[in-house]
């Protein structure tokens, strides 16, 4: 690249416009084909997205602070719309206000087996110890995973992506999964999704039923306070 | 739709400042999302406007976990190092975990159903 080309990439690469587009352009491309495809849960547009974005800044040699500060606009509204779940939640508020004992049942038996099993397979399977610990909180929502993570000495921005990676694999995979279950009452499906894939797994969750993705956010967000609280005293118990 | 956006924001606010002020080990935005909760109980319903752009903001809330998934790059190596491992505890943990939730929600309201209802809507 020179001339003329060259000062546009400087110029476009110092705002946020370019990596905000980009953003924005992967994941309708990959929501594009999710659609075509009929909504198949394997063929997330998350994925999509991160894999043509995460090519796209090798290929050009941008680094990922570069790309962050221009994608963080995106990022930010996580907050916003984390704080929406309540609405969706109160549509559901009968639904929630029947089932709350098998509710509250159901996401402590799942936090502490999504904490239990990811620890118990890595370690049997020779991880090292930063590792095994920085995948306990895998099922807990970005922020307050990374939070535990840091507290029982894992690494906390691996912690992150093994968080998202969790999120992608349960919205692939537990969809199919609850159908072979032959679990067909929406909302023992949303909480499942949401106990085992927090936000991404809601967001799947609400595209496909409102009922689903009401339970599925309240999982997401009643998990990450159960774990925030057992995995740290159980931690120190059993180490 | 302004006046709630910033509602939206607001909740997001307080629920930083509390965190912040009773050392909660929760994120604000769990936290603001409780308090929303709470004034639409104390309201008793939902406000169209407020319907209709949360509606909006939840329907590619995917989309905001794009940034965030990116920084994989950052980790690469590290990860295929230790790719059996990893990948194996991810997707058979996400699996049993999505099971036993399942099954002890299902479970427990079969021990103890209420009349009319079923929890199958159209699929």
């Amino acid at each position: 690249m020179t001339g003329p080309l060259q000062d546009i990439w400087v110029y476009l690469s110092a705002g946020p416009l370019l990596a905000l587009t980009l953003t924005l352009l992967a994941y309708q491309a990959g929501y594009w084909l999710y659609r075509r495809v009929g909504m198949n849960p394997l063929a997330n547009p998350v994925v999509f997205a991160v894999i043509v974005l995460v090519a796209a800044l090798v290929v050009t040699d941008t680094p990922y602070e570069v790309y962050f500060e221009g994608a963080q606009f995106v990022h930010f509204l996580l907050g916003p719309a984390t704080v929406a779940l309540a609405v969706p939640l109160y549509n559901q508020l009968r639904q929630v206000r029947r089932s709350i004992g098998a509710l509250l049942a159901a996401i402590v038996a799942g936090s502490l087996t999504a904490s239990a099993s990811a620890v118990g397979i890595a370690w049997a399977l020779g991880a090292t110890e930063r590792t095994v610990i920085s995948l306990a909180p895998k099922s807990v929502t970005t922020p307050i995973a990374m939070g535990i993570s840091e507290q029982l000495g894992g690494l906390p921005s691996l912690t992150a992506v093994l968080v998202i990676l969790t999120g992608v694999i349960g919205a692939m995979i537990g969809p199919p999964l609850l159908d072979l279950l032959r679990v067909r009452d929406w909302r023992a499906r949303g909480l499942a999704i949401g106990v085992a894939a927090h936000g991404i797994g809601t967001a799947r969750a609400m595209q496909v039923n409102e009922v689903a993705g009401a339970f599925s956010g309240l999982a997401m967000g009643l998990n990450a306070l159960a774990t925030a609280i057992l995995l740290p005293l159980l931690w120190r118990w059993l180490v | 739709m302004l006046a709630f956006l910033t509602l939206l924001l607001c909740c997001q606010l307080a629920g930083e400042l509390i965190v912040a002020l009773v050392g909660l080990p929760l994120p604000g935005p769990v936290v603001g999302m409780a308090l929303l909760f709470a004034g639409l109980l104390v309201r008793g319903g939902v406000p169209e406007a407020l319907q209709s752009l949360a509606g909006g903001l939840l329907q590619h809330l995917s989309l905001l976990f794009v940034p965030a998934g990116v920084g994989v790059m950052l980790h690469l190596s590290l990860i295929s190092d230790e790719w059996l491992a990893i990948s194996l505890s991810l997707v058979l943990s996400t699996a049993i975990t999505v099971a036993v939730t399942a099954g002890v929600m299902v479970g427990l309201r079969r021990l103890s159903p209420s009349p009319g209802d079923d929890g199958e809507g159209d699929r």
